[in-house]
């Protein structure tokens, strides 16, 4: 018994290693989306091309794609629109755009001058479907399936790297399911 | 001319802090000020993350008082506003976690530190009590040959 008690310290300092040791290298501004699992809320918005047109979540029916949150005011934005570009046109893969408290005007002449990645860009200048997807700081990425269902949440900038290590095991993961 | 510069000193920081106050709501009552007040305090920014959303400037958490503001005025019970901001956001949100299986170290570790505490000083107690017992326990013999001893000590550091 005493022998135990001697090493009782050496243990406490083994457990809070492991732990501490864990927690090193996260990135604590990263947080996963509370909708991970669940179908995209509701909402009914305006197409950003068309202010006659609204849109609603059936809208990600059908296709697995990607949900990347946007502004004019966001200088990260600007920094992943290439990548994004490329995305759209040399991995075919299909990416709505969510313009986030933005304005028209400004998000058109944007797309124009830099390209749109976008089959469809939602308009939301009140942040309203933003808020309810728990869209903190834009740039955020959505990984949906083709049922509609928030898969991943990737806060941040979208590159080739997050796309080789953590976007596309996501979608195939979700390609395998449905 | 002093009572020009101050006029202008006045006006320029009247400036300032009217650059400081975010969305003022209204409440009918002073209760639903204060519950509101609460409730702001303990909801955490997500982007600002050490701080609760009354302080942070964040956009935001404008957009999160809004809406305990809305739903307060909807007649939203405290429980559904925090619900249905921890459906957006997450956890994350809550300063104040609920106790579940995951949660229970957090909420248990300081009683479990405290206990622990208190065993070690028991220990210490008890095992000090043992060694002065023990002293106690000399017989009369032992004890005039631990004072010879001592005196015999004393006598060659005299010396």
């Amino acid at each position: 018994m005493k022998r135990f008690l001697l090493f009782l310290p050496l243990l406490v300092a083994l457990v809070l290693g492991v732990v501490l040791f864990a927690g090193i290298g996260k990135d604590p501004t990263k947080l996963e989306s509370a909708l991970i699992g669940k179908p995209v809320p509701e909402f009914t918005l305006a197409d950003l091309h068309n202010p006659s047109a609204t849109l609603d979540r059936s809208l990600f029916r059908g296709e697995i794609s990607l949900l990347n949150v946007w502004g004019t005011w966001c200088p990260s934005c600007r920094d992943e629109h290439d990548d994004l570009m490329w995305l759209a046109n040399d991995k075919g893969i299909n990416i709505i755009g969510l313009n986030y408290k933005d304005k028209r005007e400004d998000a058109l002449v944007w797309l124009e001058r830099l390209g749109d990645p976008y089959q469809t860009t939602i308009y939301d200048p009140k942040g309203i479907l933003g808020f309810d997807l728990g869209v903190y700081g834009a740039p955020e990425t959505f990984v949906i399936d083709a049922e509609g269902v928030v898969r991943y949440r990737h806060v941040g900038v979208v590159n080739p790297k997050v796309w080789e290590e953590t976007l596309l095991p996501v979608i195939e993961e979700a390609r395998g399911n449905s | 001319m002093m009572r020009f510069i101050l006029a202008a000193l006045f006006a320029l920081t009247a400036g300032l802090v009217q650059a400081e106050v975010a969305a003022v709501y209204d409440f009918d009552t002073r209760e639903q000020e204060v519950r509101y007040q609460n409730l702001i305090a303990e909801l955490r920014c997500p982007k600002c993350q050490n701080q609760n959303i009354a302080d942070s400037n964040a956009p935001i958490s404008q957009d999160m008082r809004n809406e305990v503001y809305e739903m307060m005025q909807a007649g939203a019970s405290n429980e559904e506003i925090v619900d249905a901001l921890v459906a957006r956001f997450g956890e994350f949100v809550r300063y104040k976690p609920e106790l579940d299986s995951r949660t229970f170290l957090l909420w248990a570790t300081p009683a479990i530190a405290v206990f622990g505490g208190l065993l070690v000083v028991a220990g210490v107690v008890i095992r000090a009590r043992r060694v002065e017992r023990q002293a106690a326990g000399l017989s009369a013999e032992e004890r005039a040959r631990a004072e010879q001893i001592l005196k015999g000590q004393d006598n060659t550091s005299d010396s």
